[in-house]
């Protein structure tokens, strides 16, 4: 089943450009990745799944169901945590917690404290006097608080120091293997590359690629470097063959296509060093960007 | 409605409302503490009063006025406390959504399982409280400052409750002109700017209404809908000028909803 479903969603802000006609699909328990340039539209796009704001055009469904017609039942399964969270700044965090809780059927409290203490978040103090760090994690604690089915992250590891990053992974991993489906927004690539099981591409607004992970590290380029004595170039200079760089005696290139055709053309020269590997997603990334 | 937003709505106003509350009886009772001095002397006050140019004594809301008189002299005391509800009432209508905005809470009340519908009744019923609860306490401290101060003089405590009843239906009008106004305008940055604006204009085109006599400026502003030297005089409400203010709240109200149920919420940046 599609937990989130999107067809032509546009967005205009008068006239300024949000996204444009972006159509995609989530499957239920997925790690969708959706990554862009800041300003490319990522936060539009939840912020319309959320009903935060009406679509210009075309419809979004999550769990089946329209998000403009139905947005207060969808949203009690959905967990959302912002890239930057601002609350009542003269609560204490337990009662901002427990006000968010009150939203949910659920009694949250036992998931609440153990949720607090893997995040190792103090729960007595004033959110006023917490570091950005720590808003950030009441913001975790609170999206994950009611169990939702379906989480929004939208470039939520921004103010987490490298440990808490960590935890806050395997937080999501955790959830993703008890079945949540999540859908995580960044611009970070190789943190989409760890986690993610499928990823799209947002680029002005408008989707460039929707493709699995796997397939679009495999499948599309190998990253190939050689350093050989004497070496020329331009023997190199093949169908497939992009963005090509010589430095001392070594030559970069990405290729797409028959990799024989490259190991043939390897297996001519005396070389001293050889690897093909498959490149990064920021090496990727960048392909969609030029 | 729910009862969670409610609750915390009327909580984050609580201490404003405290404020505002004693400040408005603090008024009644210093002001009218100045009665019994004021009444022995009223004839001479009458007399001053008639040698002031008839614009003045109108812009103060006193050209119809017997000042001896405990109603008299109270209706002109509560002049000023309706200025304070009438901000008090703006502050709360223009920050009834705005202040989330500004503050980006928005996104967290938002994303809850709740229609906008029921958040905007929600906060509505709260502010509402709120304004009862100021006018409870002003109702308590004129009884107060009557028995205290009055010397022994008649009044008719029926009049009085009608006076005081019309600063709840007074205190609506701002309530919702000042929401939507903060639903039409694009982004409210302070509330406080926005309510005293609304509440002195408000006051003082009724003021003006008086010294030009014959402008009809009383169909817009609600503190000649609820004139309160007519309520003295007439011992009864305005009744047209009261359907048109309560036609104007209601309005108001109704356009709030259809606006802001098709709110864009503004995000962060």
């Amino acid at each position: 089943m599609s937990v989130i479903e999107v067809t032509n969603l546009t967005k205009f802000y008068g006239k300024s450009r949000g996204i444009v006609d972006v159509s995609f699909s989530e499957e239920e328990g997925e790690i969708f990745g959706f990554i862009g340039p800041n300003g490319a539209g990522k936060s539009t796009t939840i912020r319309l799944l959320l009903s935060l704001i009406h679509p210009t055009s075309g419809n979004a469904k999550v769990f089946g169901k329209d998000v403009v017609t139905h947005g207060p039942e969808i949203r009690r399964d959905i967990g959302y945590l912002p890239s930057e969270v601002f609350y009542y700044e003269g609560m204490k965090v337990i009662d901002l917690l427990k006000y968010s809780a009150s939203f949910y059927d659920c009694d949250c409290a036992k998931r609440l404290h153990e949720l607090s203490e893997y995040m190792e978040l103090e729960l007595n103090r004033r959110i006023s006097d917490l570091s950005y760090g720590n808003k950030k994690k009441v913001g975790i604690v609170q999206g994950l608080l009611h169990s939702p089915k379906l989480l929004f992250l939208d470039e939520p590891t921004a103010g987490l120091d490298p440990l808490m990053q960590r935890k806050f992974f395997d937080l999501i991993r955790a959830e993703n293997a008890r079945g949540v489906t999540v859908f995580f927004s960044s611009h970070i690539l190789g943190e989409v590359q760890r986690l993610c099981t499928r990823v799209g591409i947002i680029r002005e607004g408008k989707i460039v690629e929707i493709s699995d992970i796997r397939t679009l590290q495999q499948n599309n380029y190998k990253k190939v470097r050689i350093t050989a004595d004497g070496l020329n170039p331009a023997s190199f200079d093949l169908p497939g063959v992009t963005n090509m760089q010589t430095e001392n005696g070594t030559v970069y290139f990405f290729f797409k296509g028959d990799i024989n055709a490259v190991l043939q053309k390897i297996s001519g020269v005396q070389v001293s060093d050889v690897t093909i590997e498959e490149p990064t997603l920021e090496e990727i990334f960048m392909h969609y960007y030029e | 409605m729910s009862l969670n937003i409610y609750k915390h709505e009327f909580h984050m106003r609580l201490r404003s409302v405290i404020i505002w509350s004693l400040s408005a009886a603090a008024i009644a009772l210093v002001f009218f503490a100045i009665f019994p001095v004021f009444a022995d002397q009223a004839a001479l006050m009458n007399q001053l009063l008639e040698k002031f140019p008839p614009e003045l004594r109108a812009a103060f809301g006193m050209e119809e006025i017997d000042l001896s008189t405990v109603l008299g002299f109270y209706s002109f005391i509560l002049l000023f406390v309706q200025i304070c509800l009438a901000i008090q009432a703006g502050n709360y209508g223009f920050g009834l959504v705005s202040v989330e905005e500004a503050e980006l809470t928005a996104d967290f009340l938002l994303t809850k399982p709740v229609s906008r519908t029921q958040i905007l009744t929600s906060k509505l019923l709260a502010a509402l409280t709120s304004l009862l609860v100021t006018n409870l306490v002003i109702l308590a401290s004129s009884f107060l400052a009557i028995e205290l101060f009055r010397d022994g003089r008649e009044y008719d405590p029926g009049l009085l409750l009608l006076m005081l009843a019309s600063l709840v239906i007074f205190q609506l009008f701002f309530l919702c002109v000042g929401l939507v106004v903060s639903l039409l305008v694009r982004r409210v940055r302070s509330v406080t700017p926005y309510s005293l604006g609304l509440g002195f204009g408000a006051y003082v085109l009724s003021a003006f209404s008086g010294v030009f006599g014959d402008v009809k400026l009383e169909y817009i502003t609600p503190f000649k809908h609820f004139d309160l030297a007519y309520i003295v005089q007439h011992e009864a409400l305005n009744t047209p000028l009261v359907l048109l203010n309560v036609s104007i709240t209601l309005v108001s109200l109704a356009v709030s909803y259809w606006l802001y149920t098709r709110r864009d919420i503004p995000s962060v940046s």
